[in-house]
């Protein structure tokens, strides 16, 4: 006679490690972009067909932790993380994925290639948003240090730098983004106009990664300052 | 009326010795795993010191400082002077509350419902006394307090815990160097655990197996007590080994370790204070008829718990848990992974240290549910990664629920005892 125990169901999953696993998942999607674009320049488009087909992949297995995470979260939380912020964050981290597999997606499908005077640059911007999610991971990383502490203390302060980083990395691919806006504009008469404008998307697109990232970020703060 | 209890006195004292048994078994292979769960949880016990300390500490408990709640079960909620001429109706009584609450934990246990041990025994008792006896008969004070600790004790856990888990964030996880503050402080918290344990249980509990002294001497011996297992833990600490490579993930994996050393006294106390308060679930009754059994029909309201009988519920604890509650444990055990030695301390020390309270005067509470207050606390305090709120929900309903299914079964059973032995 096992009788169901109170002590157990007390202790609800704790969605620190899925979070970090999405995490993890999410920023492997976004590791691929800067080779996927390097291929792009190379006009290799086999190999950007392969990238893009292993960013689906990996999107896709971000969308199973998410999913599962969703699923074991109980409905009535009693814990350090409200139940909307946990969600909120695991949110944004998959749109990390999503748009990385959007960006590979278009790119593949329209065989789209990068002008050779701007390819440098789109590179060096690429690589600093992926940065920015990276810099978001490591902050997500911590979480389960916050939790040890109580949400209290040094340990704070130690999160708090590593968004403040993140804020920054995320002003340099600010800039960098209308840096190469600028150069784009220069040479833009020399392409069919069609791939240019799809280029401009494209920028659009790896800037919002960025911002995405800061925005994990700014919902970790959130829970700090509860 | 005194032949009936003289000519059955051995049936009567058999079935109770029995059902008696059956009840601390039955604490023993459940009970037992929820004051356990968070030692072996947390990671601080393996499951078979985890059984071996239930054991060992499970009985002490009961045989120390289980004499103050058994009498509460045995005579603090029915009045014995209103049975008047009819002292074997309290024989039926008891009889019946012993198989209504082991019959309902049986039933509520395979169906999965949240029950408690004491809240259904308390419910059997006070249903057969209102209902077979007369509404007089039930000391409605005396169950209004049980009633009132109900809520109490899992609030004062939690203040505890919360309070607990506060200092040792302050003096050691909040800190330049956890790992050198953990090995300062934490044997001072293995000094105060030993300490409110034993002097609990020689204010209250020791008068009960014939020790008495003075508030001086309790002092002096709870100290002593305390010094000598915080001498124990020290050492133990010290052969701790710091890996300063198992922190690189997780910055205060080597703290935890130091944690470690103390939840293990910590399970100590929770085991002890388990025995001393929820043995008295199945032995209080037993009690009750034994006592009025022997003096035959004279309601004796002085007499003390003969220790047998402490020593029979005990054993009956230990038994289950050796045939059955040792699964019990690796399973709750297993169950819980989101705590940490350090919270699975302050947890389930507050809990510990309200349920000593409680077994000293006298007041029947429930360990899980104390210690479910326990571990809110920590989380209160954001210790813990996850909790799950709607458990607030189910004790409410095992109140609700068990009360009445308890008494509704003793009533029964009471009424086919009177039919079966006039």
């Amino acid at each position: 006679m096992v009788r169901k125990s109170s002590i157990t169901s007390l202790f609800a999953g704790s969605p620190i490690k899925p979070l970090q696993e999405h995490m993890d998942k999410v920023c492997e999607c976004a590791d691929q972009l800067p080779l996927f674009f390097r291929a792009s320049a190379d006009k290799d488009f086999k190999t950007c067909k392969r990238i893009h087909k292993s960013i689906a992949r990996m999107e896709s297995a971000a969308d199973g932790l998410k999913a599962d995470l969703r699923a074991h979260l109980p409905n009535s939380l009693f814990m350090p993380m409200p139940r909307e912020q946990v969600l909120d964050i695991v949110r944004l981290q998959d749109k990390i994925a999503n748009i990385s597999q959007d960006i590979s997606g278009i790119m593949t499908g329209r065989k789209a290639e990068i002008p050779a005077p701007i390819v440098d640059l789109f590179i060096a911007f690429v690589q600093r948003t992926v940065d920015a999610a990276h810099q978001a991971r490591k902050a997500i990383n911590e979480l389960d240090e916050l939790v040890e502490t109580g949400f209290r203390g040094r340990q704070i302060d130690v999160v708090q730098e590593m968004i403040e980083s993140l804020g920054n990395i995320e002003s340099e691919t600010d800039k960098l983004e209308r840096k190469l806006r600028h150069a784009m504009f220069k040479i833009e008469k020399e392409y069919p106009p069609l791939d240019m404008m799809f280029l401009y998307r494209m920028i659009d697109g790896i800037g919002k990664l960025a911002d995405v990232s800061q925005q994990v970020g700014a919902r970790l703060q959130l829970l700090m300052a509860r | 009326m005194e032949s009936v209890l003289v000519s059955n006195a051995g049936i009567y004292i058999g079935m109770a010795v029995v059902f008696g048994l059956f009840m601390a078994w039955g604490i023993g292979a459940n009970d037992v795993a929820n004051a356990m769960g968070t030692s072996v949880g947390s990671g601080a016990l393996t499951f078979k010191q985890a059984v071996l300390i239930a054991a060992v500490f499970e009985l002490s408990g009961a045989v120390l400082a289980g004499g103050e709640v058994t009498k509460t079960i045995r005579k603090g909620i029915i009045d014995v002077s209103s049975l008047g001429d009819t002292p074997e109706l309290l024989v039926y009584g008891m009889l019946a509350a012993l198989l209504a609450a082991g019959i309902w934990l049986l039933v509520a246990s395979r169906q999965g419902w949240p029950v408690s041990t004491t809240h259904s025994i308390v419910g059997a008792i006070v249903g057969f006394g209102a209902v077979g006896i007369g509404m007089d008969a039930v000391h409605w004070g005396k169950v209004g307090t049980i009633a009132a600790s109900w809520v109490t004790s899992p609030v004062l856990a939690g203040t505890i815990s919360f309070l607990l888990f506060r200092s040792i964030q302050k003096l050691v996880i909040d800190t330049d160097n956890p790992v050198a503050m953990a090995k300062r402080y934490v044997p001072y918290y293995i000094f105060m655990v030993g300490f409110v344990i034993a002097m609990v249980t020689m204010i209250k509990g020791l008068k009960h197996i014939g020790i008495k002294m003075d508030m001086d001497q309790n002092i002096m011996v709870a100290a002593i007590v305390g010094a000598s297992i915080m001498a124990i833990g020290t050492l133990m600490i010290r052969r701790i080994r710091i890996d300063p490579s198992a922190d690189r993930d997780f910055h205060f994996t080597n703290m935890e370790k130091i944690f470690g050393v103390l939840m293990i006294f910590t399970a100590m106390a929770i085991a002890f204070a388990h025995g001393s308060n929820d043995v008295a679930n199945a032995i209080g009754p037993v009690a009750a008829i034994v006592g009025i059994v022997q003096s035959a029909g004279e309601i004796v309201a002085k007499s003390a718990t003969p220790a047998w009988i402490l020593w029979l519920g005990g054993g009956g604890i230990v038994l289950g848990l050796a045939t059955y509650g040792h699964k019990v444990i690796a399973t709750v055990g297993s169950g819980i992974t989101e705590l940490t030695p350090s919270r699975g301390f302050a947890a389930t020390l507050g809990a510990a240290v309200t349920i000593v309270l409680a077994s000293g005067i006298g007041l029947p509470i429930s360990t899980t549910h104390t210690l479910v207050g326990g571990v809110l606390g920590v989380g209160l305090a954001r210790g813990i990664g996850a909790l799950n709120g709607n458990v607030i929900k189910t004790i409410f309903m095992s109140w609700i629920v068990t009360l009445p299914a308890g008494a509704g079964l003793a009533i029964f059973f009471f009424f086919t005892f009177k039919e079966m032995f006039s």
